[in-house]
């Protein structure tokens, strides 16, 4: 069977929606919640590359790696903010999150 | 030279009144009252031979005109003193009952302690009445009616101390506005008809003051212009004379205590007992007739407006004497007489015999006078009592207050024999009132306008009840034995200004000898007997000497188209004459067997249902505390409550803060602080515009 781009498509949105999905009915844990963009994220950058191969133009793939930095980033500092964060209340529960209520 | 004298007559009073009221501090008591009461003096003597001349001699009327007072855009009023037959009338009745009031005044007020203060007050009334009877248009007579209101308030709030003297003051205040606005109204349309508000200038100028015959020419003035315009206000058509008639009247009423508008008079007894004689009975409520007389051509066009006067005065005469019958106060019987007597003047102004109504307005002043002041000097006498169920006696100590007080009920009670005093030309003989009231029940006999018979009734019932009720002040207060005073001390009466009053040496003497059932009183001194006298003389002979002029054969001269005058027909059936004579000697005999011969009876009927109607004046305060004090109260509550508070703070201001809140409260619900919900919303956002763009692209291409 030969690998098509709607195949790469298809795990691509697979990978979003779980991603998605992750963000919203997660409530336990805010590292989920960094975990699932990062599949959000990756699900975008298979999507760039599978186009770029598919179309033979390089630009989608330069434009993964830039993708694959600000995630990189984008975890570093969600990260030290968790930490952060998790000295000063001793708890990262999603549901415990509120603090912003109008 | 004539200028300065007429207008010397109107202003001494005001320079006395300010000269005593402004320096007061600096010249003293004494000074205050030696000023004022001359420069009333200098009124009273130089308007005396004005009315003279108007009586015997020619009579000149003459307008002087002091300065213009408002000249704008068509619209003008002056200062102006217009002497006529009218004017002198009031000019004398006006200084002489105010001259006698000083006098009595400096013995009656001998101890207290703002003397200066009160006759600056009484030299101010005088001046703002005689501005008020020498009027030529009707800014000055507001001028004057607002005047004699001021004083009339000061005067009966004199003993500020006194809560009830305060309260009374405001009342006779407020229920007078009520009358103003009226008479105010009746002006703007007197503006509105004619373009001008001066007495009704006619053609030939303004010496005459209606239509009639100016140097033997005939003249229409504008009175008649009057007659034939109307206000129209959709389908009603409103007669402008009517109109005007109507809308004066209710000023009228207001000064002059007419039924409705009656009930600040008896309150208004809390002043001195001089000012209820000089403002409260002979003069300030006596404008009200003066004017509806000044005007009699006016009312003369108007038979509706006449009818109304006719039966508001009639219901008044009536009213008012069966509230006299009941009432304990000496003084506040005198002035329920005063409100009844008034009525007697207004029906006689309504069935248009004006001259009988300036003849009453004329021999009253001398005999209500002096019955008020032979009640201040009763007051006096008995140490400031004033409730007549605590006296009885009074006659043996007070003999010469007793002669004056008798002579003046007869006066009162209209007094006389029909039909014996032909030699003189006059009807009968009699005191002053035979005269005027026995005229006037006439001529309300005789007319055939609107409410006259009914007026005749009235007339008649009143003068029985004026019969008795005189005598029962007569004798409950001069006659039987002393009745003293169960509760407290008498100075429990008397004022805070009177407080520290001098009496203990009379206290002394007085309860040395209870015998014979006397009272312990004393007579007063000379300076408050002679303008007894004086008055007296004048509720004697007034009527007589000058029944010829205002009724009688020379009346047609005197009155010289002043008022509309028209020659009575003197063939009233021998009854009508009689039945004055007739109920008077009836209330009489029915007074000496209630309060002489057996006295039980009378307490009997003070114990009865309609003795409490009649005491309690037919309800009438109750009723207005109920209507117009607690209504209005309600109707502010209502304009507060509802209209104010509910519905434009409701809808404005508080609305819209309420409905703001409201919705920002409804939408910081959607903020709840969870990262998941913000990015949901995000998300569907960006699905629904992702949607968009997609549909809108697809769209566009094709």
């Amino acid at each position: 069977m030969e690998i098509t781009l709607a195949h790469y498509l298809f795990v691509a949105a697979a990978l979003f929606t779980i991603g998605v999905f992750g963000i919203f009915v997660n409530r336990k844990n805010v590292i989920i919640i960094l975990m699932s963009i990062e599949l959000v994220l990756l699900a975008v950058n298979i999507n760039l590359v599978a186009f770029s191969a598919y179309l033979q133009n390089l630009e989608g793939q330069i434009f993964a790696m830039l993708v694959l930095t600000v995630a990189a980033a984008e975890a570093a500092v969600g990260l030290a903010i968790l930490v952060t964060y998790f000295r000063n209340r001793g708890n990262i529960a999603v549901e415990d999150i509120n603090q912003m209520r109008g | 030279m004539q200028f300065s004298t007429d207008a010397l007559i109107v202003l001494a009073p005001l320079f006395a009144a300010a000269f005593a009221g402004l320096l007061q501090r600096y010249i003293g008591d004494k000074v205050a009252m030696a000023v004022t009461t001359a420069s009333v003096g200098l009124s009273l003597a130089l308007s005396w031979p004005i009315f003279l001349d108007f009586v015997w001699g020619e009579g000149h009327v003459r307008v002087i005109e002091l300065f213009r007072f408002i000249d704008v855009a068509g619209f003008s009023s002056t200062w102006s003193i217009r002497i006529d037959t009218m004017s002198a009338i009031m000019l004398v009745v006006v200084n002489t009952v105010s001259f006698l009031v000083h006098v009595y005044s400096i013995g009656y007020m001998a101890e207290d302690p703002h003397r200066a203060r009160f006759f600056s007050y009484l030299s101010f009334f005088t001046f703002a009445m005689l501005a008020l009877v020498t009027a030529n248009d009707f800014l000055q007579l507001f001028f004057g009616w607002e005047g004699v209101g001021v004083a009339s308030y000061l005067l009966i709030g004199f003993w500020f101390q006194k809560r009830s003297a305060n309260d009374a003051a405001i009342k006779a205040f407020v229920v007078n506005r009520i009358g103003d606005f009226g008479f105010a109204l009746g002006i703007m349309a007197c503006f509105t008809f004619l373009g001008t508000i001066k007495f009704f200038p006619t053609a030939a100028g303004d010496l005459a003051l209606f239509a009639g015959s100016v140097n033997g020419v005939e003249v229409a003035g504008q009175i008649e212009r009057l007659a034939h315009q109307a206000l129209v206000l959709g389908d009603l058509v409103l007669p402008a004379a009517e109109l005007t008639a109507f809308l004066l009247f209710i000023g009228a009423m207001g000064k002059s205590a007419q039924f409705f508008l009656h009930v600040w008079l008896p309150d208004a007894m809390e002043g001195p007992t001089p000012v209820s004689a000089l403002i409260h009975a002979a003069t300030m409520v006596t404008a009200g007739v003066f004017m509806v007389c000044r005007l009699g051509e006016l009312y003369h066009i108007a038979p509706l407006a006449s009818g109304f006067v006719t039966i508001v005065g009639a219901t008044t005469a009536l009213f008012a004497a069966t509230v006299g019958l009941a009432q304990n106060d000496i003084k506040r019987v005198v002035a329920y007489s005063t409100c009844s007597q008034l009525g007697y003047m207004f029906f006689a102004a309504g069935v248009g015999a004006y001259n009988a109504a300036m003849f009453h307005l004329f021999t009253h002043a001398f005999f209500k006078a002096l019955l008020f002041l032979g009640a201040g000097s009763v007051i006096h006498g008995l140490h400031h009592e004033q409730d007549m169920r605590y006296m009885g006696g009074v006659r043996k100590p007070m003999p010469i207050t007793w002669a004056m007080m008798t002579i003046g009920t007869f006066a009162l009670i209209g007094f006389g024999i029909p039909g014996i005093g032909a030699l003189f030309g006059l009807p009968g003989l009699g005191f002053a009132g035979f005269y005027s009231k026995d005229a006037i029940i006439e001529a309300a006999y005789g007319s055939h306008g609107i409410g006259a018979q009914f007026a005749f009734w009235c007339g008649v019932g009143a003068a029985l009840l004026t019969s008795f009720y005189s005598w029962r002040l007569a004798f409950m207060t001069f006659e039987g034995k002393f009745r003293p005073n169960p509760h407290a001390h008498h100075d429990d009466h008397v004022t805070g200004a009177h407080a520290d009053h001098g009496h203990d040496d009379h206290h002394q003497d007085a309860h040395a000898k209870p015998a014979d059932g006397a009272a312990p009183a004393h007579e007063s001194p000379w300076i408050m007997l002679a303008p007894l006298i004086v008055l007296a003389i004048g509720a004697v002979l007034a009527g007589a000497v000058f029944y010829p002029y205002f009724l009688g054969h020379h009346a047609g001269e005197f009155w010289d188209h002043v008022i509309p005058f028209h020659e009575g027909h003197h063939d009233f059936p021998t009854w009508v004459l009689w039945a004055p004579l007739i109920v008077t000697v009836t209330g009489f005999l029915l007074a000496i067997v209630f309060y002489l011969w057996k006295p039980g009876a009378s307490k009997a009927m003070a114990k009865g249902p309609v003795w409490a109607f009649l005491y309690n004046k037919w309800y009438f305060d109750e009723l207005y505390n109920f209507v117009f004090v607690k209504g209005a109260r309600a109707l502010g509550d209502l304009f507060w409550k509802w209209g104010d508070q509910k519905t434009i703070d409701g809808l404005g201001p508080d609305g819209v803060a309420a409905s703001s809140r409201f919705f920002s409260r409804s939408l910081r619900k959607v903020q709840t602080g969870f990262v998941y919900h913000y990015s949901f919303v995000m998300l569907i956002a960006a699905v629904a515009f992702g949607a968009y763009a997609i549909l809108a692209s697809i769209g566009g291409g094709q």
